[in-house]
This record gives C-alpha cells, sequence and structure tokens, in this order.
C-alpha cells in the first residue's frame, strides 16, 4: 500500500472516529443538560394556543424568545449520506433537530423566567439551516428558534 | 413599548391601527467563527458563536421595527412573526414583522 492511499484513508478514518466518540459524547451531555434544565423550568407553562382566556389577570405581557445553532459531527453526516443513498429515516439528523428544538424552547422558557413571566402563549417554532461560507449548498447546522408571548399571571397557578 | 405574538394584549383593547411595521438585518459571521464551525462539523455540538450572532441580528430587527413603530406613535406591536433565510453562504436575513397599534385599557378592566 502506498503512502499517499494510507493519507487519504486517515482523511476520512480520523474524523469519522473523532465525529462518533466526540458526537457521541456532546450529545449525551447535551440531553443531560436538557432534562435538568427541563426539570428546572418546569413552572413555566408552555401552549402553541393563541387565544388567552378571557378572565385572565395579567401583571406583564410581552415577547420572549431563544435560539440554538446545533452543529453535526462528521460521522453523522456520513450516516446521513449513506441514507441518501438508499431513502427512509434520517435518524442520525432527527435527535439533532430534537436536541436543537428543546434547547431554543428551554432558553425561550429561561427568557420568560428572567420576566418572572409563567406562562406562555403561542409559541412558534422557527427552523433554518445555516450555510458556513465554503460548503456549497451542504449546510451542516441547524438553527431553531422559539417564540411567544409570556404572561405573569395568578390564573394558572394550582 | 408592548411586543406580542398574538393579536390582543390582555385587559387592553386596540385604540387605533398604524399598519405594518418591519426591521430586518443581514449578517454575516466572521472568518474565524466560520473556521471554527468548520471544526465544529467534525465533533458536533452547538456553534455558540453563531447563536450570539443570530441572537444579536434579531435584537437589532426587533430594534428597527420598534424605532418604526414608535415613530408612527404606536406603544404597542401585535401578531409579531419571525422569519430567518439563508441568502447566500455565509449571510442570513432576518426578518421581523408585526402590526403597530395604539392600546388604550378595556372599560370592563
Amino acid at each position: 500500500m502506498d503512502n499517499e492511499l494510507l493519507i487519504n484513508i486517515g482523511f476520512f478514518v480520523i474524523p469519522l472516529a473523532l465525529g462518533y466518540f466526540f458526537g457521541k459524547w456532546n450529545e449525551a451531555r447535551h440531553y443531560k443538560s436538557i432534562l435538568r434544565r427541563e426539570n428546572e423550568l418546569r413552572a413555566v407553562m408552555v401552549f402553541a394556543a393563541r387565544h388567552i382566556p378571557d378572565d385572565v389577570d395579567v401583571d406583564f405581557s410581552g415577547l420572549v424568545s431563544g435560539s440554538a445553532v446545533i452543529s453535526v459531527d462528521y460521522f453523522k453526516t456520513f450516516l446521513a449520506n449513506l441514507r441518501g443513498i438508499f431513502g427512509g429515516t434520517v435518524s442520525s439528523y432527527e435527535t439533532l433537530l430534537e436536541r436543537a428544538r428543546r434547547e431554543a424552547i428551554l432558553r425561550m422558557k429561561q427568557n420568560a423566567k428572567d420576566w418572572d413571566a409563567n406562562v406562555i402563549f403561542n409559541v412558534r417554532l422557527e427552523t433554518c439551516p445555516v450555510f458556513a461560507s465554503g460548503q456549497n449548498n451542504t449546510s451542516r447546522s441547524v438553527e431553531v428558534m422559539a417564540y411567544g408571548t409570556a404572561l405573569k399571571t395568578q390564573y394558572f397557578k394550582t | 413599548m408592548i411586543i406580542s405574538n398574538i393579536e390582543i394584549i390582555p385587559g387592553k383593547k386596540v385604540k387605533e391601527h398604524f399598519g405594518l411595521v418591519h426591521g430586518n438585518t443581514v449578517q454575516s459571521k466572521h472568518l474565524g467563527t466560520d473556521f471554527l464551525a468548520g471544526i465544529k462539523n467534525i465533533f458536533g455540538g452547538e456553534l455558540k458563536g453563531y447563536t450570539e450572532l443570530l441572537e444579536t441580528s434579531r435584537k437589532e430587527a426587533l430594534d428597527r421595527m420598534i424605532q418604526e413603530a414608535t415613530h408612527l406613535g404606536a406603544d404597542a406591536i401585535v401578531n409579531v412573526r419571525f422569519s430567518t433565510s439563508s441568502i447566500a453562504a455565509g449571510a442570513a436575513e432576518i426578518l421581523v414583522y408585526g402590526s403597530a397599534v395604539k392600546l388604550e385599557d378595556r372599560a370592563d378592566g
């Protein structure tokens, strides 16, 4: 085997291995942090409904938002490319989007909590691929933004 | 200035409509963040630089919208929507729009 081939294989295998281990580690750590913060912010209620009950007493109302840009790792890109040949569910990207979405919602909740609000109405989720320059039409990261109207009210207190 | 993405503000009613107001920004990343993003694409994880950049440009777009509404004499913007589009590699446009209104307290509270 000549050296050139070995180097070429190295350029492919090393990022793949790095992506696999660090990506896995990153994802596990992120999920742990998401679960912990979701527990902490359980007091903030989130509704996708746009109608606020008429008899609500409101001390505060305002727009809150949160966003996160999450990048895939090299291993996931590879898996997704493989999937692209056969078609079907790209589960490696599903977890990516789910993480981004949950992170964005958490940040929105934190934003609401900073305002002392306890309910968020009319939550909308916005997803957008992020292109880095030099990557021609292949987006490797995704931005998710969550926004809604936060209310501070006694109405929902149990 | 009250901003909401619902058409009504609880306890208030709309006195006057001023129509659509909007604000936009087009932002691009500097090479440093781009380079770091390239590395992150191998390891995976959050791109903090991009998150912050998009957050600040969103704030900027909101500020521009609020400025326009203030100029019209409104004290609230309702039905606000955000929209993001990647117009080119390395640049993104943030658009935020809503209806500017003037509010007054509802008599029945």
